[in-house]
């Protein structure tokens, strides 16, 4: 019995340790990143090819799932307004929606699955065939040549990602609301610019894809840095960073609306 | 996947996100109309100004003339002293009524100027002499369930017997 507890209280102790020694190499390599990122702008060839691999190649999951997002708004959101008899307003529904949450989080949910776990399986595999001790070998400062440039790659394609995430779901509300049902075009659009702001809307849409950004890159490339050089290693590298991430955009984006919209 | 193509891409990748931007700032957001060139402040004091919010428009005739750039509490006299920022294109008579107004029934609150006769016209900085504060939804229906209370005992009966007939 006493063992048993012992036991447990080990597990604990164990894994609120590890926990801790995480958090804290996660914070000295955030700096470490932040440091060596000269390398990533003075050969910008190399951001850019990273800008491809998670940008680019995001791009049609992004644009698919924020038009289906947008459709499906503009159809649940008519269905709801039309017993109150507003479905003018089904715009302003459709894109305050968007701008304001939908736009950042599930773009941002979608490039962790999509390019969040690819950079961590690749920075993995590097460690696990010890590239990165070969760079280091050959005076290549790893973090330098393989991490800043990842991570300022998913830094910059985030918010581009968000805004076409945004833009594309307005399109699929427009698409739904105004073609194949017959809300007024016009209502539709002048009553969305009328409630939409631009910096307290779409501006702190923008703030919080930039963050999710920063978390999701620095989780990623951190995972993958930090993962054990197995093939067992690595996949539950993959998995801890599509985990984690999701996690932490759902609780940054709490935080980041309470601090943004308290109806002042 | 060679460089330069592998540019190119990229180089649309960027394009279109701020083509996203842009969209989303022109035609889903009211930047567009929201600089005005150049503003001059003008000032009104209310005994109430209901639900109005610091960006609400302010609209002659129906038209968005400016916003409201401010809102505050006087001590001295215990109103509230509303500025507003007026597109310096247009210019309203020194006895222009500002009026609280909400548009529709349950809309957003605004406030309306309706232009008086003077020919010296409000400059920068003046206040409305003569303004109208917000209508209070609750305060109506006070006023009016207690006018129908004060005359019920009289009419009350008579209009029983009316209908009845």
């Amino acid at each position: 019995m006493l063992d048993r507890v012992a036991s447990v209280l080990r597990l604990i102790g164990k894994h609120v340790n590890q926990g801790i020694w995480r958090l804290g190499f996660a914070s000295r390599f955030l700096l470490m990143t932040l440091l060596y990122s000269g390398t990533a702008f003075r050969r910008f060839g190399l951001t850019i090819r990273q800008i491809y691999f998670s940008g680019v190649q995001s791009l049609i999951i992004i644009l698919v799932s924020g038009l289906f997002v947008g459709m499906v708004l503009g159809l649940q959101g008519f269905d709801t307004l039309e017993r109150y008899g507003s479905e003018e307003a089904l715009g302003v529904l459709v894109a305050l929606s968007l701008v304001r949450e939908l736009g950042p989080v599930v773009a941002g949910l979608l490039f962790a699955s999509r390019a969040g776990s690819a950079i961590t399986a690749e920075i993995g595999l590097m460690k696990a065939t010890e590239q990165l001790t070969a760079m280091e070998m050959m005076a290549v400062n790893p973090i330098a040549r393989v991490v800043a440039p990842r991570f300022w790659a998913g830094v910059t394609s985030m918010p581009i990602l968000a805004a076409m995430f945004s833009a594309m779901g307005i399109f699929g509300g427009y698409l739904v609301g105004v073609v194949l049902i017959g809300v007024d075009e016009g209502s539709f659009w002048s009553q969305m610019q009328a409630s939409v702001d631009f910096r307290q809307d779409i501006l702190n849409g923008v703030i919080k894809s930039i963050v999710f950004g920063v978390a999701v890159s620095l989780i990623a490339v951190f995972e993958g840095y930090d993962a054990d050089p197995t093939a067992e290693g690595v996949s539950g590298a993959t998995t801890r960073t599509v985990v984690i991430s999701s996690l932490a955009i759902l609780g940054l984006d709490f935080i980041l609306t309470a601090f943004m919209f308290r109806g002042f | 996947m060679n460089r330069t193509v592998l540019d190119l891409w990229v180089g649309f990748f960027v394009a279109a996100g701020i083509g996203a931007l842009l969209f989303l700032a022109l035609k889903v957001g009211n930047l567009s109309s929201a600089n005005m060139a150049d503003a001059y402040q003008l000032n009104a004091k209310f005994d109430n100004i209901g639900g109005l919010k610091v960006r609400a428009p302010v609209k002659s005739a129906g038209v968005v003339v400016g916003r409201v750039s401010g809102i505050r509490f006087d001590q001295q006299d215990y109103m509230a002293v509303v500025s507003m920022d007026i597109d310096s294109r247009y210019q309203f008579p020194r006895d222009t009524i500002a009026s609280i107004l909400t548009s529709g029934l349950l809309g957003e609150q605004y406030i309306g100027f309706s232009a008086g006769g003077e020919t010296a016209m409000l400059k920068s900085g003046d206040t409305f002499k003569k303004t109208q504060s917000a209508v209070v939804l609750e305060n109506l229906i006070g006023q009016f369930l207690f006018s129908k209370a004060a005359e019920g005992p009289q009419n009350g009966p008579q209009n029983g017997q009316d209908k009845k007939q």
